[in-house]
C-alpha cells in the first residue's frame, strides 16, 4: 500500500471513529462508514491539510470512497 | 457558574458601547478577548483597561477578505477561538423611496455578510475541538421592522435565519449558534432625545427604562458559557418587554 493510502486511511479512521478493517478502498464514506455530509466536508479539509493540496468543491463532490480520495490526492501530487 | 476560564473570544465592533461592554463581561468571566473594530486607538484604550488577556485586532469588515484574516490572527496569537461574537454593525437610515442601492448593500455587507464570513472562518477550529459558540447581536427592529431602516432590519432579521441554519449544521459538533436581540439601549444618541420623545418611548417599554449595554453583555456571557450548552438556534430578546416573541 502506498504512503498516501496509509495516510488517507489513518485520517478516515481518526475522523469517523471506525475500525481500520472497515476502511477498504471501495468503502463509501457515507454508505459504508456512517459519515454524514458534514463529516465528508471535514474529511476533505483534513486531506487538504495533511497533504498540502487544494481540493475544489466540484472535485470534493466526486470523492465518495476511500479510493476516490487516494486517487485524487496522488494525481494532485504527481501533477 | 458561567465561567469562561481558558476560553478565547472575539468581539467585533468592540469600539462601540455594547461591544465594549460585551468584551468586559467575557473578560471578567475569565476569557481572553480579541477586540476588533476600525478605530485602533479606541481598541487599545479598552485593551489597556482590561489588562492581561486582551488583544487589539483591528479590521475593516467591509473588506470581504478581512473576516478570514481576523480569525486566523486570533487563532495564531491567542491559540484558538472558542467564542465568536458578531457585534459589529452600522446603520444608514432612509425611507425606502430614497434609499440608494449602495446604502442597502453597504449595510447588508457589514451587518450580515461579514458575520457569515466570520462564522465560516471560525467554525473550522470549533469543529475540530467539537465545541464553540457563535453569538450574533441582532436588533428588535429585525423582528418588528422600523420605518427608515429597511436595510438594517433586513440584515438583522437575516442574522436570525442564518443562525438557525448554522445551528442545525453545527449542532452535531457541539457548536451552538444563537442571537441576542437588543431593544432600545441608552446611548449618546438616545440621550439626545427630548423629554416628550423619551416619554413616548417609555410608554412602549413595560419595564419602564432604557436598556444598558450591560443588559446585553450579560445575555451574551450566558450564551457563551458551558451552562448554555443546550440552547441553540435561539433568539434571546433583551428589550424590557417592548416586543415579545
Amino acid at each position: 500500500m502506498s504512503d498516501t493510502a496509509e495516510k488517507v486511511k489513518k485520517i478516515v479512521v481518526e475522523h469517523l471513529g471506525v475500525e481500520e478493517a472497515k476502511v477498504t478502498a471501495e468503502a463509501s464514506f457515507i454508505d459504508d462508514l456512517g459519515a454524514d455530509s458534514l463529516d465528508t466536508v471535514e474529511l476533505v479539509m483534513a486531506f487538504e491539510e495533511a497533504f498540502g493540496v487544494e481540493i475544489p468543491d466540484d472535485a470534493a463532490e466526486k470523492i465518495t470512497t476511500v479510493k476516490d480520495a487516494i486517487d485524487y490526492i496522488e494525481a494532485q501530487k504527481a501533477a | 457558574m458561567f465561567g469562561l476560564q481558558g476560553k478565547v473570544a472575539l468581539v467585533t465592533g468592540a469600539t462601540g458601547g455594547i461591544g465594549a461592554e460585551i468584551a468586559r463581561a467575557l473578560h471578567r468571566q475569565g476569557a481572553k478577548v480579541a477586540l476588533s473594530g476600525t478605530r485602533e486607538a479606541v481598541l487599545a484604550e479598552l485593551a489597556a483597561e482590561l489588562g492581561e488577556g486582551a488583544l487589539v485586532a483591528p479590521a475593516d469588515l467591509s473588506d470581504p477578505a478581512a473576516p478570514q484574516a481576523l480569525v486566523e490572527r486570533v487563532e495564531s496569537e491567542l491559540g484558538r477561538l472558542d467564542i465568536l461574537v458578531n457585534n459589529a454593525g452600522f446603520t444608514r437610515d432612509g425611507l425606502a423611496m430614497r434609499m440608494s442601492d449602495k446604502d442597502w448593500a453597504d449595510v447588508l455587507e457589514v451587518d450580515l455578510s461579514a458575520p457569515f464570513r466570520l462564522a465560516r472562518a471560525a467554525m473550522r477550529g470549533m469543529m475540530k475541538r467539537r465545541a464553540g459558540r457563535i453569538i450574533s447581536i441582532a436588533s428588535i427592529v429585525g423582528t418588528t421592522g422600523n420605518p427608515g431602516q429597511a436595510n438594517y432590519a433586513a440584515a438583522k432579521a437575516g442574522l436570525v435565519g442564518m443562525s438557525k441554519s448554522l445551528a442545525q449544521e453545527l449542532a452535531s459538533r457541539g457548536i451552538t449558534v444563537n442571537v441576542v436581540a437588543p431593544g432600545f439601549i441608552r446611548t449618546p444618541m438616545t440621550d439626545a432625545l427630548n423629554e416628550q420623545q423619551k416619554t413616548r418611548l417609555m410608554e412602549r417599554i413595560p419595564l419602564g427604562r432604557m436598556g444598558e449595554a450591560a443588559d446585553i453583555a450579560a445575555a451574551v456571557a450566558y450564551l457563551a458559557s458551558d451552562e448554555a450548552g443546550w440552547v441553540t438556534g435561539a433568539t434571546l430578546h433583551v428589550n424590557g418587554g417592548m416586543a415579545m416573541s
